[in-house]
C-alpha cells in the first residue's frame, strides 16, 4: 500500500528539506486555508448588532420592580457577515466525522443522517411548546411513544422511560429505579458492584445515588470474573452494573448466568447500553436477563454528538423496574388519544421515583433516532451490528501482528477492537501514536480506556465506512505503530500539521483562565 | 442501504482476512438463548427517504405549531426569533459531527466557541466563571443544589414556593436517595415574592436557598435581602433564572450576590423544540469555587510553539477520572445547544440583547393593560419582564386553556397545570410575551378570553 | 529530627509533638506535573490511613493518606498559589500540612529513609 491516498498526491511528493512548516512567514499568521481567528471579544464591539429590532422608547415607563439594570452586560455583538465568518473559521479547526474517519472507542462516531437533521426541523415538531395543550402535541406524543415501541421490541424489554437527557442521565435513572424497587420492599441494600474495566460515570453514577460501589476484577481473556462477582453477592448487593459488549470490545458470553445469579440474590442487573451498536437488531438484552440499560440515542441510533451533546438516553426496563420509571410518560386511552402520566395522575403514575428533568425529555433526539430507525427497519438495523462488528474484528486482526493486541485470543471482538502500547521504542507512547494519527488525517481512536489495559487505544471503525476508508487507516496506523516501535523521535512532537501543536495543559490547569479578561 | 457503503464483496473478502466462514462467526459469544434467526419480527424493513419523509410528516401536522397562532406560553420554555443564521452555523459539519474536544489539536473551534460562551453566560448572570453547559436548567439546579451541599458540607436546601414546580420536583427526586432535605412549599398569590417567609426557613443547618428570578409568576423582586440572610447563617444563595433574555433588562443575579447562578438558555437560539434538547447554564460568583463546578470546564492555554490555544480543563473534578468521588457523573455538555446560545447572543451583543429585551418588556407591558380591561381579569403582578400572572375570577385557567386552544390561541400555562389539585392556585394563568408576539395577537387573545369566561361556566 | 516513610509515599517528620507531611520524591515523579493540592483546614481530625490531602495532575487525582492520627494545625500555603512546589521542592518546600502526634507508638510501623529506598527500588 504505496499509495494510501487517491486525490494525486504521492508519498515522494514531500517536500523532505522544508516540509510542511517551512515557508515563508506570513503577515496574518494564516497559511492559505488554515486560517487564525480571534476571540469573539477582540473583535465584536458593544453597540454592534446582527439583529434589527425595533427601537423602543427608551424613557417608557417600566414595570420591572424597580430593578431596571443600570451596569453594562459586558457582551459585544458582531453582524450577520461578521458573525457567520467567525464562526465558520473556527469551524474549520475541527474534525468531524462528516471531515473523515472518526474511530473513537465507545463513542459510535457514524455518519449523521441529513433526513434526520431536516424531520427535526419541521414546525410541526420543532416548534411546539412542552406545555401545549395536549389536544395539541397529539403528533409529539405519538413520536415519544413510537420511539419508545422500538426501543422495547429493539431490547426485548417491556417498559422505557424517554425522559433522561444523556448516557449518565439514562444511567442515573436506572440505577433510582433499583433503588425504588429495594426501598418499595423495603430492602436496604448499600453496595452495587462494577467490573473494573467499566466507564467512570458506572462508579460515578452508583455513588450519585447513594450506594457503595465495589469493583469485580475481570479475567485474563478481559470479561467479567463470573466467580468472584458470584462469590460477592449477597443480602447487601443492590445489584450489578455491566457494560455489554463490555469495554474491552468483547461480548460477556455468560451474561445470562451473571443475571440469573444476580436475580437469585435479589439484585438487579443494570447494563450499560453504551455498546448497543454492535448487536442491535441481532440481540435483545431482554433475552439475556438484563432489568434496566439506557441506549445513547446519540450513539446507536445517529443523533449528532454535536461538540459534546445534547445526546438523549431513554431507558429499558424489565417488568419488575418497569413500575418505577420517571415522571412523566406517554400513554394511549381507549380512544387511541395519547396522554403524560404526570405527577398528577396519582393512581397511574404507580410507584414511579419522580420526575428527572423539567419536560418530557430530548424530543429533537427523538424525531432524530425515529427517522433514523424507521430508514434502516429492522433488516437495516441487523445489517448495522453485522457491519459494525466485521469492520471491528477487521482492523484487529489487520493489525494484531504489530500492534499488542491483549484480548486478540478471546475469540473476535465485537463493534471495537482493543490495543496496548507494549514494546514502543524511545519512550513513546499511545499519546503519541494518537497525535501522529492526526497528522495523517485522522482522529485517533479512544486512548488510556479502559484502564485495564496499559496505554490502551479502542478502535471503534462503525459501520458507515467503506472498505477503501479502512484499508487507509489500516494503513496509517500501522505506519504510525511502526514508527513508535522504531522509537521514531518526531512522533513526540506531532501533530505537526493540524491547527494547533501540542497544548500545555499543565498551565491551564494550575493557573485556570476560564473566560475573557477585558 | 443508503447508509451503509459495504458491498457483498466487500463482506465476503473481510471475513476471509478475519478467517471467519460467514458473520454468525463473529457473534459466536452470543449465547443460543438470546440468538434469533432473522431480522426481529413485528417490525417494518428499511425504507427510502420519501416514506420516512412522509411518515414523519404526517406526526408533524397532528401537532398545532406555536408560530401558526396567537401564543403566549412560557413558564421555563420561551419562543424568539431565532436568526436564520445560527442554524446555519449549527448545521456545518465540523459542528454537527464532531465530539467532545478530547483532542485539543483538531478541535480548537468547538474549544474556542465554548470558551466565548463561558464568558458570554458569565457577564450575563454576573459571575466569574460559567461552565460549558449542561442538560438543561431543572438539571443544573440540582447541581447547584449538590455543589453547595459540598461547599457548605450540609445537606438541607430551602427551595423558594415560586421556584419552577418541576425544577422542584427534580430536585426532590433526587434529593430523596441522596440523604438531602428539601424545604419546598407553594407560591403565595401575591402581587410581589414573599421574602419574609423565605428567609425565616434559613436556619445554621442550610446549604443553600434556591430562588428563582423572575419567578414562576414572572414577579421580580431584589435578591440582596435573601442573599445577605443566607450569607449570615453560612449558606449559599443559588438563583435560578428560566429567561436570559430578561436579564437584558434587569440586574444581574450575581451583581445581588448570588453565588450560584443557573438557568435555562433555550431561549437564545435553541427554539421550542417540545422540551429538549434544551440548555443549562451553570455559573459561579467566587472563582474559588470553581473546583466544586459540575460539567466541563474550558481553559485558555498555549501551544508548543506558542500559539494561543483551548483545552477542556479541571478534569480531574470528573467522572473519567473521579469515578465514585466526581463532583457529578455527568459526561456531555450540551455542546450544539450551547453553540446556537452563543452563535445568537454574539448577533445581538450588549445593544441587541438590551433591545430585545426592551421590546419583550414593551409588548408584556401593553398586553398586561389589555388583559387587565377584560371582565373577570385581573393582573397579579406588581414587577414582571416579559410574563406575568392573571387572576381568572372564578375560573378554572386550565380549562380556559384548553377552550382557548379550541379557538385557535394558545393562551398561556395555567397554573392548574403546574401545580394539579392546588385549589388556591387553579384560578391563575401564566401570560408570556416576546418579540415574536404582535399586538394583534393580543388584541385576539384578549377578545378569545373575554369570549371563554363569558361561556364558560 | 526523624523521618519516617509509608508505603502509600507519604512522608513524614516529627519534632516532640508537632508532625510535617508531604509526599515523596518518588510519588511527584510517578504523578507527574502536580496543578493542584487540596490541603485539610487547620482543627481537621485526621485518621491513620485515612483520606488527608487529595493531589491532582491533569490526568489524575490521588488520594494523600494520613501517615498518624492526629489533628492538622496548619496547611502549606504556598502549594495554593504554587502547586509545582511538589515537583521541585517535595520534601522540602512543598509539604503538604503539620499536624499533632495523638499516638507516638504509630510511628513504630513506618519506615525509615533506607527501608523506603530500598521498598521504592522493587517497585
Amino acid at each position: 500500500m504505496n499509495a494510501p491516498n487517491k486525490s494525486g498526491w504521492k508519498p515522494e511528493m514531500q517536500i523532505a528539506e522544508s516540509g510542511f512548516l517551512g515557508g515563508p512567514v506570513t503577515t496574518t499568521g494564516n497559511r492559505a486555508l488554515m486560517l487564525e481567528e480571534p476571540l469573539l471579544f477582540e473583535i465584536g464591539r458593544a453597540d454592534v448588532t446582527g439583529v434589527d429590532l425595533p427601537m423602543v422608547d427608551a424613557s417608557a415607563p417600566t414595570r420591572l420592580g424597580g430593578l431596571a439594570r443600570s451596569e453594562a452586560i459586558g457582551l459585544v455583538g458582531l453582524t450577520e457577515p461578521e458573525t457567520v465568518r467567525h464562526y465558520t473559521r473556527l469551524s474549520r479547526q475541527n474534525y468531524g466525522i462528516d471531515l473523515g474517519f472518526f474511530p473513537l472507542g465507545s463513542c459510535t462516531m457514524k455518519h449523521n443522517p441529513r433526513l434526520n437533521e431536516k424531520m427535526a426541523r419541521l414546525p410541526g415538531f420543532a416548534d411546539i411548546h412542552p406545555l401545549q395543550p395536549q389536544s395539541t402535541v397529539q403528533g409529539a406524543l405519538e413520536v415519544i411513544s413510537q420511539l419508545g415501541e422500538w426501543l422495547c421490541k429493539l431490547t426485548g424489554m417491556p417498559g422505557v422511560a424517554m425522559s433522561p437527557k444523556a448516557g449518565a442521565h439514562g444511567e442515573l435513572c436506572g440505577i433510582l429505579a433499583i433503588r425504588a424497587a429495594h426501598t418499595a420492599r423495603g430492602d436496604a441494600r448499600e453496595v452495587v458492584l462494577v467490573p473494573e474495566s467499566a466507564h467512570g460515570t458506572n462508579p460515578a453514577t452508583a455513588a450519585f445515588a447513594g450506594y457503595r460501589v465495589e469493583d469485580i476484577p475481570a479475567t485474563a481473556e478481559g470479561r467479567v470474573d463470573v466467580a468472584a462477582l458470584k462469590a460477592r453477592l449477597g443480602p447487601d448487593v443492590a445489584g450489578v452494573m455491566i457494560t455489554n459488549p463490555n469495554t474491552c470490545g468483547l461480548f460477556e458470553k455468560d451474561f445470562r448466568e451473571i443475571a440469573d445469579a444476580v436475580h437469585a440474590a435479589g439484585g438487579y442487573v443494570y447494563c450499560d447500553g453504551a455498546n448497543f451498536n454492535a448487536i442491535v437488531g441481532r440481540v435483545r438484552p431482554g433475552d439475556l436477563g438484563v432489568d434496566a440499560m439506557h441506549i445513547n440515542l446519540h450513539k446507536t441510533f445517529s443523533t449528532p454528538h454535536g461538540g459534546g451533546g445534547p445526546g438523549s438516553g431513554p431507558v429499558v426496563f424489565s417488568e419488575a423496574l418497569a413500575p418505577y420509571a420517571p415522571l412523566p410518560f406517554v400513554r394511549q386511552d381507549g380512544d387511541g388519544v395519547f396522554y403524560l402520566v404526570e405527577e398528577e395522575h396519582t393512581e397511574e403514575r404507580g410507584p414511579s421515583f419522580g420526575r428527572m428533568t423539567a419536560f418530557h425529555g430530548q424530543m429533537g433526539m427523538f424525531t432524530r433516532a425515529l427517522t433514523y430507525i424507521l430508514s434502516h427497519g429492522a433488516d437495516g438495523l441487523k445489517q448495522v451490528a453485522e457491519d459494525a462488528v466485521l469492520n471491528a474484528n477487521y482492523i484487529l486482526r489487520s493489525m494484531e501482528d504489530i500492534l499488542h493486541a491483549p484480548f486478540a485470543a478471546s475469540g473476535p471482538c465485537m463493534h471495537e477492537a482493543l490495543f496496548g502500547d507494549k514494546d514502543f521504542g524511545g519512550g513513546l507512547s499511545t499519546l503519541d501514536v494518537a497525535k501522529g494519527l492526526i497528522d495523517e488525517g485522522y482522529h485517533p481512536m479512544t486512548v488510556y480506556f479502559p484502564l485495564v489495559v496499559h496505554g490502551a487505544m479502542l478502535v471503534e471503525p462503525t459501520e458507515t465506512e467503506s472498505k477503501a476508508a479502512i484499508d487507509q487507516f489500516i494503513a496509517a496506523f500501522r505506519a504510525v505503530v511502526e514508527r513508535a516501535l522504531a522509537g521514531d523521535e518526531a512522533l513526540k512532537q506531532a501533530p505537526y500539521f493540524a491547527p494547533r501543536r501540542r497544548l500545555d495543559e499543565t498551565g491551564a490547569a494550575r493557573k485556570p483562565k476560564l473566560a475573557f479578561e477585558g | 442501504m443508503r447508509y451503509l457503503p459495504l458491498t457483498d464483496t466487500d463482506r465476503a473478502d473481510m471475513l476471509t482476512k478475519i478467517g471467519a466462514a460467514s458473520i454468525d462467526d463473529l457473534f459466536v459469544d452470543v449465547p443460543a438463548i438470546a440468538q434469533l434467526d432473522g431480522p426481529i419480527r413485528d417490525l417494518p424493513l428499511h425504507a427510502s427517504e420519501m416514506a420516512v419523509e412522509r411518515h414523519m410528516k404526517k406526526l408533524a401536522a397532528k401537532n398545532l405549531v406555536a408560530g401558526d397562532v396567537p401564543f403566549f406560553l412560557g413558564a421555563g420554555a420561551y419562543r424568539h426569533h431565532v436568526p436564520a443564521s445560527v442554524d446555519t452555523i449549527i448545521q456545518r459539519g465540523e459542528f454537527l459531527t464532531a465530539y467532545t474536544p478530547y483532542q485539543p489539536e483538531i478541535a480548537q473551534g468547538t474549544l474556542q466557541m465554548l470558551f466565548e460562551f463561558q464568558t458570554q453566560v458569565a457577564r450575563l448572570y454576573g459571575c466569574a466563571v460559567a461552565n460549558a453547559s449542561l442538560y438543561d436548567g431543572s438539571t443544573a439546579c440540582w447541581e447547584a443544589v449538590a455543589m453547595a451541599a459540598r461547599v457548605t458540607k450540609r445537606t438541607r436546601a430551602v427551595l423558594s414556593g415560586a421556584l419552577h414546580p418541576h425544577y422542584a420536583e427534580v430536585v426532590k427526586t433526587m434529593a430523596q436517595f441522596t440523604g438531602y432535605t428539601i424545604g419546598d412549599a407553594l407560591p403565595s398569590i401575591t402581587p410581589d415574592p414573599e421574602l419574609s417567609g423565605l428567609i425565616s426557613r434559613i436556619d445554621e443547618e442550610t446549604a443553600c436557598v434556591v430562588v428563582q428570578y423572575p419567578d414562576i409568576l414572572g414577579r421580580i423582586s431584589d435578591l440582596t435581602p435573601i442573599a445577605e440572610a443566607a450569607h449570615a447563617k453560612g449558606a449559599l444563595l443559588v438563583v435560578v433564572n428560566t429567561e436570559p433574555v430578561a436579564l437584558g433588562a434587569i440586574k444581574s443575579p450575581g451583581e445581588m450576590g448570588a453565588d450560584i447562578v443557573v438557568g435555562e438558555g433555550q431561549s437564545l437560539g435553541v427554539g421550542l423544540q417540545f422540551g429538549g434538547p434544551y440548555l443549562g447554564l451553570f455559573a459561579v460568583r467566587d472563582p474559588k469555587h470553581v473546583r466544586q463546578m459540575p460539567g466541563r470546564l474550558c481553559g485558555e492555554t498555549t501551544d508548543a510553539e506558542g500559539k494561543r490555544g483551548f483545552v477542556l480543563t479541571l478534569s480531574t473534578r470528573e467522572q473519567h477520572i473521579r469515578r465514585e468521588k466526581a463532583t457529578s457523573n455527568i459526561c456531555t455538555n450540551s455542546g450544539l445547544c450551547a453553540l446556537a446560545f452563543t452563535v445568537h447572543m454574539t448577533l445581538l451583543g450588549e445593544r441587541g440583547l438590551r433591545e430585545l429585551a426592551a421590546e419583550n418588556h414593551r409588548l408584556a407591558c401593553f398586553a398586561a393593560d389589555r388583559l387587565a380591561k377584560v371582565p373577570g381579569v385581573r393582573v397579579l403582578n406588581n414587577g414582571f419582564f416579559n410574563e406575568f400572572t392573571v387572576m381568572l375570577d372564578g375560573k378554572p385557567a386550565r380549562e380556559i386553556v384548553r377552550d382557548l386552544a379550541d379557538r385557535g390561541v394558545l393562551a398561556g400555562v395555567s397554573l392548574g397545570r403546574l401545580y394539579p389539585g392546588v385549589a388556591a392556585l387553579e384560578q391563575a394563568l401564566l401570560v408570556a410575551v416576546t418579540e415574536t408576539t404582535t399586538e394583534e395577537d393580543i388584541e385576539r387573545l384578549a377578545a378569545e378570553l373575554a369570549a371563554s369566561l363569558k361561556e364558560t361556566v | 529530627m526523624p523521618r519516617y516513610f509509608t508505603d502509600e509515599h507519604e512522608w513524614i517528620d516529627v519534632e516532640d509533638d508537632l508532625a510535617t507531611v508531604g509526599i515523596t520524591d518518588y510519588a511527584q515523579g510517578q504523578l507527574g506535573d502536580i496543578v493542584f493540592v487540596e490541603l485539610p483546614a487547620p482543627g481537621t481530625a485526621v485518621e491513620k490511613g485515612k483520606d488527608a490531602a487529595v493531589v491532582e495532575s491533569v490526568k489524575a487525582a490521588s488520594d494523600v493518606y494520613a501517615p498518624i492520627t492526629g489533628e492538622v494545625t496548619e496547611a502549606n500555603p504556598a502549594l495554593e498559589e504554587d502547586p509545582a512546589l511538589v515537583n521541585t521542592s517535595p520534601e522540602e518546600d512543598g509539604w503538604f500540612f503539620k499536624m499533632t502526634v495523638a499516638d507516638p507508638s504509630e510511628l513504630e510501623g513506618l519506615m525509615d529513609e533506607a527501608s523506603y529506598q530500598e521498598f521504592v527500588a522493587k517497585l
